[in-house]
Parts: structure tokens; C-alpha cells; sequence
């Protein structure tokens, strides 16, 4: 056979296999909003920037009949392309092959691309369409799951993992994702679940739709299984691409530096922060009056909303962002909270981010709920989290600092590297009026008039510790501030770390408390 | 205004701070302490078994009932001596987790 017809019948092979699981069920894909598996490769990835890997493999499974089956890719596809030059290894599964059911061969596909993807210490990213096991092949079906999350482990840490649910992702496929650092969900069309409706239904006789089972605002609002939530694939793609600007490849680099830029004016920092602790504002717009042209990249927006994680750059650089947030439960720490913290931490701290804490809390959240919930296992999760980062830690505490609230966040006593406080700071033991209450009981008991006695002493407790000046006399504040003053402090001391290095203990690994 | 523009107060520590309330702590369940002669299930799943009758004497440790969970025949005991009072479930029913399936007294 002559080359040019060789060359024919390679093109007349690939047009049969990137039609997937056919024209029908294409348009079925299309009907509920989806787009096909190299739809979303190629709108994801930089233009023409896509290698397609494994487009000729097929199951070779036996039983059942499958063996008259042919499964174009074995419904998944896999290869390697950039965003926005930067490298990543990606694989999609289709749901239009039998239901992107995981067969050997796709799980082979997937652990190729895996492999590939940790050796060539790139980002991975993974965009999950499937109904789950594939049944007719059995326990051969498990172990494609089983390498996937060892792999998915192995990895973490390494090189970022992306997951992104675009479809169904139900029974054990679900774990894949939860092993990764960040999982990205579409209204309407993610649905993740162990158990399904219809076990519920049948087990329980509890109805409940998908959407609100597993549906992606449950998963970003109420189980934090989800970190970024959007209206559509699209909106979802953009996520992703923004979020790829913000990290390093691996875990040896650091993310790619940007023009450095100045927060926008109308980010007026001295007007955000009420003077009263007790009322609210939003630490959102304290950290765009902090970063470089007021970009803050938020992540698990809708979840535990009491504290504020995400990205910004502060003179070009990525920094991660922790800040209680007064605007929602007064800023709080409580289990949801500290697990979404002590996450963020340690991802920051793996991938060579410096972490940058804004505090502003009165404490840790009462109740018998978050008693029996575990607030002591979750809550020590921030405290571990901050004490092991060795990234540059930098707090500022802008309003309270109470109790062990102010020990978790990112305090001098865990090793922040410069702790600053602005002089509405009130660093002390605890809030005024529970403090007058304890100290001044006696006196309280005994006045002719308790209640004014108490106002009193309340007064006084304020006057005499509701300051930054007790903490900066110890030296556990390095320097007051005035909040105009913020950007140049932490612009400053970002810069003196770039070369931090801090022995740790030799130890295989720490024992976090999750 | 929509509900998310409402403030409310939080008390911590006998300050009141003003704040958004969020939906979960809004609807955090009450504690109320376990009553040992009100007979809970602990898995959900379905009565495949009733060994007793209302007004028996039962031993503590003693079989009560079975429940089909799980794949399995899960045994429920008596965590007490007592009597029966009432059995709020019958053969069959489908009983989610922490349904009352009996009271002792």
C-alpha cells in the first residue's frame, strides 16, 4: 500500500473513533447541556494545543457478549496540551461510550496519563462523565479504581490535581476526585454521590432528587466536597484557567510571577473596618484593598462562608489568602471552617505559596452541636496546619484576637514569621464583657447596682487590654501599623522571605488530626 | 432585601456581634438527652423480625427485633430489663436511622 493511502486509512480510523459513541448519543450529550469529552479538552485547553494519547484502545473483555461490543477509546480520552503555555496532562471521560462506564482499559488510559503527569511533574487535571463501574468487567473494573486513587495519593502533594464533575461521578468514582486538591462542579450537571436516589428510595423509602442529593450547589454549599461552583461548563473552564495562573507546576517551582499592579482606589482601606468589634463588614474587600490590582480569586465561596480562603498576588507573586469573615456568623471558627482552613494551609504550604492571614474573630462557636460535631479534633487541624507550613506566614490582625481564636490564627507562637496588628487590634484573653464577668464577679455581685458596676469594669478591662499594645510589648506583635500601611509591610516581608529555610524534625510523616 | 442581606446577633461569650446567621446554624438540631427506654434503630433498613409482644417481660441483652440492613440480619437488644410498652413498627416497615421501633418501662 502506497504511503498516501496508508495516511488515508490513519484519517478514516480517527474520524470513526472521534465520533465516540455516535451521532445519537452525541445528541444526547448535547440535550442536557453537556459538551463531548473533547469538546471540553479542546475549549479548556490552549488553541491547538492538544495531543491526543491512546485513541485506538479498546476493552478486550469477554463475558456478557461484550467481546461484539466495540467502545471507540474505551470511552475515555487522554493526552496532553498547555493553558496559557502551561503544561498539563488531561483525561475526559465520555459519557457517550457506554455511559463512561470504567472498564481496565480506561482505567490503563487514565493511570497512563497519571504516570505521565507525575513523572513529567506537571498538573493534572480530570474531568469526570461517567455512570461508574463498568459491570460486565467485574472486579477487573475495582482495580482501575483502585490505581486511580493510589496514584491520585502518591501524586498529592507533588503536582497540582484537578477534578472537574461534569456529569455523573457516583459509587466509589467519587473518591478520585476527593483525593485531588480542588474540585470544580456545574450547576444542573454535576451530580456526585456514594449512594444514589434509587438505593435511598429502595432501603429507605426516602425520595430525593439527584440535584439535591449530590447536585453541585450541595456539594458547594452544605458537604465542601467542592471547591469552585459555576452556572455552566464554560463559566466552569474559565475557573480553571484562572486558577492554573495562580499555581506552580509542581511542588519543586514556584507559580509564575506577574506585573506587579496596584489595588484599585475605590478599596479604600482605612474606611472598611468598623471600630465597634461587634459590627460586621465584609475582609473581602480588606484583602482586595491589600492585593495587586484588587484580583482576589476566592475559593469554597459558598461554603463555611464564617472564613475567607483564595488567591491573590501581592507584587506579582501568588499568596494564599486565610481571613475570619466578620460579615457571616461573625467570623467564627467552627468545624467547617477549620477543616476549609487547615486544607487551604497545608495545599499553600505543599506548593510553595506564602500564606498571608488576616484576623479579625471572637472565638470559637458554642454549642452543643459543634461539641459533639468534633470542634476540638477540627479546630487542632488549624493549629497543625500553621504550625508544619514552613512557607513565609504573615497575619495581621485587624480587629479581635480572643482566646485560642488568636493562638490558631497564624499566631507568633506558631511560628508566623511577622505578625502585625492595626491599632483597632484587641488581642486579649478574651472579649471585654466575658472577661469583666469572670475578673470583676465579686464586685459585680456585691454593687448596689450590678448592672452599671458591670459597665464599668467592662469599660475598664477595654481601656486597659482591648489593644495591640499588651502583645506588642511582649514582642508577639512585630509592629503596629496603620491599615494604609498594610501593603508596604506585607510587600516588604514577602520579599525578605523569598528565601526562607526552616529545619523541621526527620520524621516519615506527621500525624494530622483528620 | 433578600434573606442573605439580613442581620442578625451572634452571641460568643456574652457579646453580641452583629452578623449573617447562616442556614446551618439555623437549623442546628436541640439537644435532648437519649432516653434508654425509647428503643431507636441504629442502622436503617427493614423490620424482618419481631420476637416480642407488648406487655412481655425482656431481659437485658434479650433479641427484640431484627432489622434487614446492609446485606445483613441485624440483631437488635434489649439494653435493659423492663417490660414492653408499645411497638410503634411493624413487619416490613422501611425505618431510617434513629426511627423509634419500641418503648420499654
Amino acid at each position: 500500500m502506497p504511503l498516501n493511502k496508508k495516511i488515508k486509512e490513519l484519517q478514516e480510523k480517527r474520524v470513526k473513533v472521534l465520533l465516540g459513541g455516535g451521532e445519537q448519543a452525541i445528541e444526547k450529550q448535547k440535550a442536557m447541556g453537556k459538551r463531548t469529552a473533547r469538546e471540553r479538552i479542546t475549549s479548556l485547553l490552549d488553541e491547538n494545543s492538544f495531543n491526543e494519547y491512546d485513541m485506538f484502545v479498546e476493552h478486550d473483555a469477554r463475558d456478557f457478549d461484550m467481546d461484539k461490543k466495540s467502545l471507540p477509546s474505551d470511552g475515555v480520552i487522554i493526552g496532553s496540551g498547555t493553558i496559557y503555555g502551561a503544561p498539563v496532562a488531561i483525561f475526559a471521560q465520555d459519557f457517550t461510550v457506554a455511559g463512561g462506564s470504567l472498564g481496565l482499559m480506561h482505567s490503563r488510559k487514565i493511570t497512563k496519563i497519571m504516570d505521565h503527569a507525575l513523572k513529567m511533574r506537571m498538573p493534572l487535571i480530570g474531568i469526570n462523565d461517567s455512570g461508574g463501574a463498568r459491570i460486565q468487567e467485574g472486579v477487573n473494573s475495582l482495580a482501575g479504581y483502585g490505581e486511580i486513587f493510589f496514584r491520585n495519593t502518591i501524586s498529592s502533594g507533588v503536582i497540582p490535581q484537578i477534578s472537574v464533575i461534569l456529569g455523573p461521578c457516583a459509587g466509589g468514582a467519587v473518591y478520585s476526585p476527593a483525593l485531588t486538591d480542588f474540585v470544580f462542579v456545574v450547576d444542573q450537571i454535576s451530580k456526585m454521590f456514594i449512594t444514589g436516589p434509587e438505593v435511598i428510595k429502595t432501603v429507605l423509602g426516602e425520595e430525593i432528587s439527584m440535584e439535591d442529593l449530590g447536585g453541585a450547589r450541595v456539594h458547594s454549599e452544605v458537604t465542601g466536597n467542592a471547591h469552585f461552583f459555576a452556572m455552566s461548563e464554560e463559566e466552569c473552564f474559565d475557573q480553571i484557567k484562572k486558577l492554573i495562573t495562580f499555581i506552580p507546576w509542581n511542588n519543586s517551582q514556584k507559580a509564575r510571577a506577574f506585573e506587579p499592579g496596584e489595588p484599585k482606589p475605590e478599596f479604600d482601606i482605612n474606611k472598611i473596618v468598623p471600630a465597634d468589634p461587634t459590627l460586621p463588614y465584609d475582609v473581602k474587600d480588606v484583602i482586595r484593598a491589600i492585593v495587586d490590582n484588587s484580583d482576589f480569586f476566592e475559593i469554597m465561596e459558598l461554603y463555611a462562608k464564617n472564613l475567607v480562603i483564595g488567591f491573590g498576588r501581592m507584587g506579582g507573586r501568588t499568596t494564599g489568602f486565610v481571613a475570619n469573615q466578620p460579615l457571616e456568623m461573625a467570623g467564627v471558627l467552627d468545624v467547617d471552617s477549620s477543616d476549609k482552613a487547615a486544607r487551604f494551609i497545608r495545599y499553600c504550604d505543599a506548593f510553595n505559596i506564602p500564606i498571608i492571614t488576616l484576623v479579625d474573630l471572637p472565638g470559637y462557636l458554642p454549642g452543643v452541636d459543634q461539641e459533639h460535631a468534633g470542634v476540638i479534633r477540627h479546630g487542632a487541624k488549624v493549629l497543625y496546619a500553621y504550625s508544619e507550613a514552613t512557607v513565609p506566614k504573615l497575619t495581621v490582625i485587624l480587629r479581635k484576637a480572643y482566646g485560642g481564636g488568636y493562638i490558631a490564627m497564624s499566631s507568633r507562637h506558631l511560628r508566623a514569621d511577622f505578625v502585625f496588628a492595626w491599632p483597632s487590634a484587641e488581642i486579649a484573653v478574651m472579649g471585654p464583657e466575658g472577661a469583666a464577668n469572670i475578673i470583676f464577679r465579686k464586685e459585680i455581685m456585691s454593687a448596689a447596682d450590678p448592672d452599671a458596676m458591670r459597665k464599668q469594669k467592662v469599660e475598664e478591662y477595654k481601656a486597659k487590654f482591648a489593644n495591640p499594645y499588651v502583645a506588642a510589648s511582649r514582642g508577639y506583635v512585630d509592629a503596629v501599623i496603620e491599615p494604609s500601611e498594610t501593603r508596604k509591610f506585607l510587600l516588604h516581608s514577602i520579599e525578605v522571605s523569598e528565601n526562607k529555610d526552616v529545619p523541621m524534625p526527620k520524621k516519615k510523616h506527621g500525624l494530622p488530626p483528620f | 432585601m433578600t434573606k442573605k442581606d439580613i442581620l442578625g446577633y451572634l452571641n460568643i461569650n456574652t457579646s453580641l456581634y452583629q452578623t449573617r446567621i447562616s442556614t446551618k446554624f439555623e437549623n442546628r438540631k436541640t439537644y435532648k438527652p437519649a432516653d434508654p427506654k425509647v428503643i431507636l434503630s441504629f442502622i436503617p433498613g427493614t423490620v424482618f423480625d419481631i420476637n416480642i409482644k407488648p406487655g412481655q417481660i425482656v431481659k437485658k441483652g434479650e433479641i427484640l427485633m431484627i432489622l434487614d440492613a446492609m446485606k445483613m440480619k441485624n440483631k437488635l437488644k434489649a439494653n435493659m430489663d423492663g417490660k414492653v410498652k408499645s411497638i410503634a413498627v411493624k413487619l416490613g416497615d422501611k425505618v431510617s436511622k434513629g426511627t423509634v421501633l419500641l418503648e420499654l418501662e
